[in-house]
């Protein structure tokens, strides 16, 4: 027990766990989700923004807890399939492994760096829309299109408006 | 020990809650089906708050044009710019009521003409996901909508009804990779499969190379989908060449082009005819018309005959020979001596009296 036992509680004395109220934790999402569906109605180049997968991935590098961050990708996952022309699980699946990447490495990493953020968002977007690539192939055979170049540039867009969208979501910490 | 126990509790968590995943698209995959009431649910949770948005977004866009506007206009001149300030409200206001009351009056117009039985929607949001191809309108089954039926705007076709639930109904755009529709070339009738790409652009699939289809030619649906009726706009043809073995042909849909506010839903189509395309440019390169008409010497021709051709002149000569000759054309005997064409008649008059002049 005691090696690894003590490196964990190392790990864990270094990385800040924070906490956050309930109700914040339901209302986040359920607004990224409703700006995903109102919003590019009219601004036609917000669609490309992804802000359920950057809710995911906030939620889970702060709480730091891969149990918590893979449930609470699958929620948002399986409620934006629900407003979505996909079967149920596509996105499910997809912020499941999201939400627990993002907590195991928020494990490792300092979550609280803006750069580190930057680095999170854009690795797990590209990540995000390779897993949808690839599950809508071998899964379901909808001819999902994939641009290499097209994918980072979103993900560097999506990085960019992490890190204030994060530093706002810092202010509904629980003290 | 106890890192490797935490290890595997996370991963079995993890795995139980793919594997359910899995599980559940499988099911719908398999039977084609749907988990509906996760997305009734989901749908009627949402469309309150998107109708409630849409409303406050009106509301205010019609607040800050007032106040921004105006108090700007009074920082400058407060009685002049005030009015002036009222005024381009006024314009304002009033461009808006003239766009809505067009957008309003070329559905109205549209559904009037149209044989088919249609209910005017609102959009009142977008699907989830980046590349999302899919919007909400306010009519569900509560207004007649069902699944599979067509969605246009009075510039061409825009959807299919994917899903209806009772206030709301999610529709699938031409432009989604999952959208497909038969359709019909206007000028060759062309037949083809219209298919979604995902992108501003569609395609139509299953045309021949040897088929012949022009760019800026238009498509209509062909009604053989049993979605459309025949005869709906779907767009004009931006590319058109030649494949390793189909033709590859882009479509820019034209209903989606103005923007969607309003659509309308098709409850009972009506097939119609694809409309004919503009007269075609003759392909034959018809004679200049003449300057001045050349009528016949016929004495008491009722109507005079136009001298046009090399023919025609020729026609002429060998009359003026026959008439001045004495000589019926088509009457004389056997062995009678033929009129001399190698006589030059004098150039022609416009009219000549029965007792003209003869050459004996």
């Amino acid at each position: 027990m005691s090696d690894y036992g003590d490196l964990l509680a190392g790990v864990r004395r270094r990385t800040k766990i924070s906490r956050y109220r309930p109700v914040v934790l339901f209302l986040v999402p359920v607004a990224a989700i409703l700006f995903q569906v109102y919003v590019p109605l009219f601004l036609d180049y917000l669609g490309y923004l992804e802000l359920p997968l950057l809710v995911t991935v906030y939620f889970a590098a702060m709480r730091r807890r891969p149990v918590a961050g893979l449930l609470y990708g699958a929620g948002i996952g399986l409620a934006q399939d629900a407003l979505s022309q996909n079967p149920l699980g596509m996105f499910g699946i997809v912020k499941t492994l999201v939400g627990y990447f993002a907590a195991s490495a928020s494990l490792r990493f300092d979550a609280d760096n803006p750069g580190s953020r930057f680095v999170l968002a854009f690795f797990f977007f590209v990540f995000h829309q390779a897993m949808y690539w690839v599950l809508g192939r071998a899964l379901i055979g909808t001819p999902v299109e994939l641009g290499a170049a097209r994918t980072l540039v979103l993900a560097g867009m999506n990085g960019a408006v992490a890190v204030p969208f994060f530093h706002l979501l810092d202010k509904l910490k629980e003290s | 020990m106890e890192l490797l126990t935490h290890r595997y509790r996370t991963l079995t968590i993890l795995a139980l809650v793919i594997a359910g995943q899995l599980l559940l698209l499988g099911y719908q995959v398999r039977t084609q089906g749907d988990v509906r009431l996760v997305r009734v649910w989901a749908v009627t949770a949402v469309t309150p708050v998107a109708r409630l948005l849409e409303t406050a977004r009106r509301d205010v866009s019609t607040a800050l044009d007032t106040y921004v506007f105006l108090a700007g206009a009074q920082k400058e001149n407060r009685l002049l710019k005030r009015q002036l300030g009222e005024l381009k409200f006024e314009v304002r206001r009033l461009r808006r009521e003239l766009a809505r009351a067009d957008r309003a009056e070329a559905l109205k117009l549209f559904i009037e003409r149209s044989p088919s039985k249609m209910v005017a929607a609102r959009v009142i949001g977008a699907g989830t996901g980046a590349d999302s191809k899919v919007v909400f309108i306010d009519r569900g089954t509560r207004d007649g909508v069902k699944k599979g039926m067509a969605v246009v705007t009075p510039e061409g076709i825009a959807g299919r009804v994917a899903a209806a639930y009772p206030t709301a109904s999610r529709v699938v755009l031409v432009t989604d990779p999952s959208f497909a529709a038969g359709v019909v070339s206007a000028r060759t009738h062309v037949q083809g499969t219209l298919k979604g790409m995902g992108g501003r652009a569609c395609r139509v699939d299953y045309v021949q190379n040897e088929q012949h289809v022009e760019e800026g030619e238009w498509f209509y649906t062909s009604g053989d989908d049993r979605v459309f009726p025949r005869g709906l706009p779907v767009g004009p043809v931006k590319v058109s060449r030649e494949g390793k073995l189909l033709r590859e042909i882009l479509v820019e849909p034209a209903g989606l082009q103005a923007g969607m506010e309003e659509v309308l839903v098709i409850l009972e189509g009506v097939h119609q005819p694809v409309p004919a395309p503009a007269a075609d440019e003759p392909e034959f390169e018809l004679l200049p018309p003449p300057d001045t008409l050349t009528t016949m010497a016929e004495p008491g021709a009722a109507r005079p005959t136009p001298v046009l051709t090399d023919a025609d002149r020729l026609l002429e000569t060998y009359r003026r020979i026959g008439q001045a000759q004495g000589h019926v054309y088509g009457e004389g005997r056997p062995g009678s001596p033929p009129p001399d064409f190698n006589w030059e008649p004098g150039p022609a008059p416009r009219k000549r009296s029965p007792s003209g002049g003869g050459h004996e």
